[in-house]
């Protein structure tokens, strides 16, 4: 077994900036107390002095360009699951540590991704990429990269006497122990860890307690340690709200971007694809505009995802400004990745037809695209329709033109010869739209084959009705 | 140092790839799609459309026959279950008759836009890849982007039809092969304008409807 750690200092931060992103100094505000206190400034905020703890006037004076906002800890816990969700490709056994860590198993994958190097390059970059901040260690025991996560960023210790020497020089307050219990013990003259490991068992239990004994047990792989596994849920659905009312598309592609990076996510994680996911936008008084996004297979490349839901969302006009955005996927089907043939050439862009077609969808929009089928009905402008082609019925037993007028149309001037017919079509009594004509192949003067009708028994008024092209 | 530079022999020069030929024996090869009519066949190099460039059909009017020119090899096409778009067609193209003359309804495909649109789709969908035929009915389309089509066509492979008004016979055209379909004495005749690898100039005109 060996447990990766993985740590998210800016997780708090990146839940509460989900809609923008941060820029400049800015802090989290804390969101127990009643006070305005500030919780988490920022690198740039800290900079400027702004202090855990101070008071909101306080932290204005030092730092007047400060932005705030209040700590959600569900946000922040979404955003765990999230980042759970892409964990999941790496490993089967994922386990969330709040506030902001997650532990897994990777002895069990490290033979499919190389090694211990790779799967933590491959972890960085993919975690980098998505801009959280992160520290990793690997250790045998989850405590024990639990605690080391926080302190040597990118170790990784596979056995178990290693662990214990590393854990032994660690000071005292970096060995995760709660706040208290270590300052007690610094009164006591205690320094570092081999300090206290040192000491007999009831001694130590006597002052720090049963559970910080069994603290140090854990972290030192003594006693078992059961995490419970994290399971990718079986729909999508996440919102950003913001704080102040987006107008246009162009703001809001930054938390769209967000939200189909962590669809992406979700979908890896269940090996998924969707094919079709809703992008609902708030407005003021309850208004809201819903764009669905449909594809012609199951889709989970983000870029592709977000490259889809933009397109949709620019051709969209929005009546009003918006002020949250969701993003909702009820059907995740299982993804079917594009299957070539070996020998087959690939020619131009190499797309199939599902891409291209939405692509063209996505520009032209969903109505452009049709297909024409046939209809078993006598009436010729009844015989065929847009809709997907059904098995083929009877075919026409004379000729028919291969362009039909959208409605026929006066025929001006009158046909120069008749080539063929009469062909009585009478039809459609049963639906109140009957029609009793005499069709013809004519001949204009212009030499064009045409396919028109009389109504029976009259000799002028023809109607044009197809070419034959 | 001389010896290695020996005046090449006339042969050593003729072989060179950068010199071209016309000799009866060494037709330039043109992939090409039959077009189901034997005597057009004929006349075309590769004999039939050529695969992977741009024709061009100019038709005096409609109802000349000039759709049932391209039919069979459409047909054919969908029968081996590969795609065909039609692109800004002029008139609803009707499914009986499309199944009559043996199209696999199931692969073909209508693109209904605007003419910028319009050239636009027929470029994505050339270049894709992915479709066997493209024909596109763009009247007011100017060199620029028929070039364009045409350079689509062949990163694609795809074979590419255009009709356009016979009026545009007179205008310079980048496309591979270029055919006008008229009337006169109340029959339809087929002219090949330009033909890419054509060696013959004179070609008669090949009648096609009574």
């Amino acid at each position: 077994m060996l447990w990766a750690c993985l740590r998210f200092p800016g997780l708090a931060f990146s839940a509460a900036f989900a809609a923008t992103p941060e820029a400049g100094p800015s802090a989290l505000l804390d969101d127990r107390s009643r006070q305005r206190l500030i919780a988490i400034p920022n690198e740039e905020a800290a900079r400027a002095g702004v202090r855990r703890g101070q008071n909101l006037a306080g932290a204005r004076a030092l730092c007047p360009a400060l932005e705030v906002r209040p700590r959600d800890r569900d946000a922040e816990a979404r955003l765990l699951a999230e980042l759970a969700a892409w964990c999941y490709q790496f490993s089967g056994h994922v386990s969330l540590v709040p506030p902001g860590a997650i532990l897994m198993e990777v002895g069990a994958s490290l033979r499919l991704f190389d090694g211990w190097p790779v799967l933590a390059r491959r972890l960085q970059e993919g975690l980098s990429e998505q801009g959280h901040a992160h520290t990793i260690a690997a250790t045998p025991f989850p405590a024990a990269s639990w605690v080391f996560a926080a302190s040597a960023d990118g170790m990784v210790v596979p056995e178990r006497e290693g662990v214990l020497r590393m854990l032994a020089a660690l000071p005292l307050a970096r060995g995760g122990l709660p706040a208290t219990t270590v300052k007690a013990l610094h009164s006591m003259g205690f320094r570092r860890m081999e300090d206290i490991f040192r000491l007999p068992r009831p001694e130590l239990t006597r002052r720090i307690g049963k559970e910080g004994v069994n603290w140090l047990d854990r972290i030192r792989g003594q006693s078992a340690h059961a995490l419970p596994a994290w399971q990718p849920p079986p729909h999508f659905r996440q919102r950003i709200e913001f704080d102040s009312e987006l107008d246009g598309s162009q703001p809001l592609l930054f938390p769209l971007r967000r939200l189909t990076r962590s669809l992406a996510n979700l979908l890896a994680a269940r090996d998924g694809g969707v094919q079709r996911f809703t992008l609902t936008l708030e407005h003021a008084r309850g208004a809201t505009t819903r764009i669905v996004v449909a594809m012609a297979a199951p889709q989970r490349d983000a870029e592709r995802l977000f490259e889809l839901a933009r397109t949709r969302l620019e051709r969209t006009t929005l009546p009003a400004p918006a002020r949250a955005i969701e993003l909702d996927a009820e059907e995740l089907p299982v993804f079917r990745p594009l299957v070539r043939d070996l020998f087959e050439p690939v020619r131009g862009d190499g797309l199939d037809w599902p891409t291209l077609d939405e692509r063209l969808r996505a520009r032209l929009g969903d109505a452009a695209l049709r297909q024409i089928a046939m209809v078993a009905d006598h009436r010729p402008e009844r015989a065929t329709r847009y809709g997907t082609p059904g098995p083929v019925v009877e075919l026409p037993r004379r000729r028919r033109p291969l362009w039909l007028l959208p409605r026929p149309l006066p025929m001006r001037p009158v046909p120069a010869a008749v080539l063929a017919g009469p062909e009585r079509i009478e039809s459609g009594w049963w639906d109140g739209e009957d029609a009793r004509r005499d069709y013809y192949i004519v001949r204009t003067q212009h030499g064009q084959h045409a396919w028109a009708y009389l109504p029976p028994g009259t000799l002028d008024g023809w109607m044009l009705h197809g070419w034959f092209a | 140092m001389t010896a290695a530079l020996a005046t090449p022999t006339l042969a050593q020069v003729l072989d060179h790839p950068g010199i071209w030929r016309r000799s009866a024996e060494r037709q330039p090869r043109v992939r090409a799609l039959s077009t189901g009519w034997t005597s057009l066949d004929a006349k075309l190099p590769g004999g039939g459309w050529p695969q992977g460039a741009l024709s061009e059909i100019l038709f005096e009017h409609d109802g000349l026959g000039e759709l049932d020119l391209v039919m069979p090899a459409l047909a054919a096409l969908t029968q081996e279950h590969r795609r065909v778009i039609f692109i800004a067609p002029p008139y609803v193209p009707y499914a009986p008759a499309l199944a009559a003359a043996g199209v696999d309804l199931r692969f073909l495909h209508e693109i209904h836009a605007g003419s910028t649109e319009a050239a636009w789709s027929m470029e994505q969908c050339l270049r894709s890849g992915c479709c066997g035929a493209v024909v596109g009915w763009l009247p007011d389309i100017d060199y620029r982007s028929l070039r364009r089509l045409q350079l689509a066509a062949e990163s694609g492979d795809a074979c590419a039809m255009i009709f356009r008004p016979a009026d545009h016979a007179a205008q310079n055209s980048p496309a591979a092969l270029r055919l006008r379909v008229s009337n006169s004495d109340e029959a339809t005749y087929v002219d090949v304008l330009k033909s890419r690898g054509l060696l013959t100039t004179t070609a008669p005109l090949l009648r096609m409807r009574a």
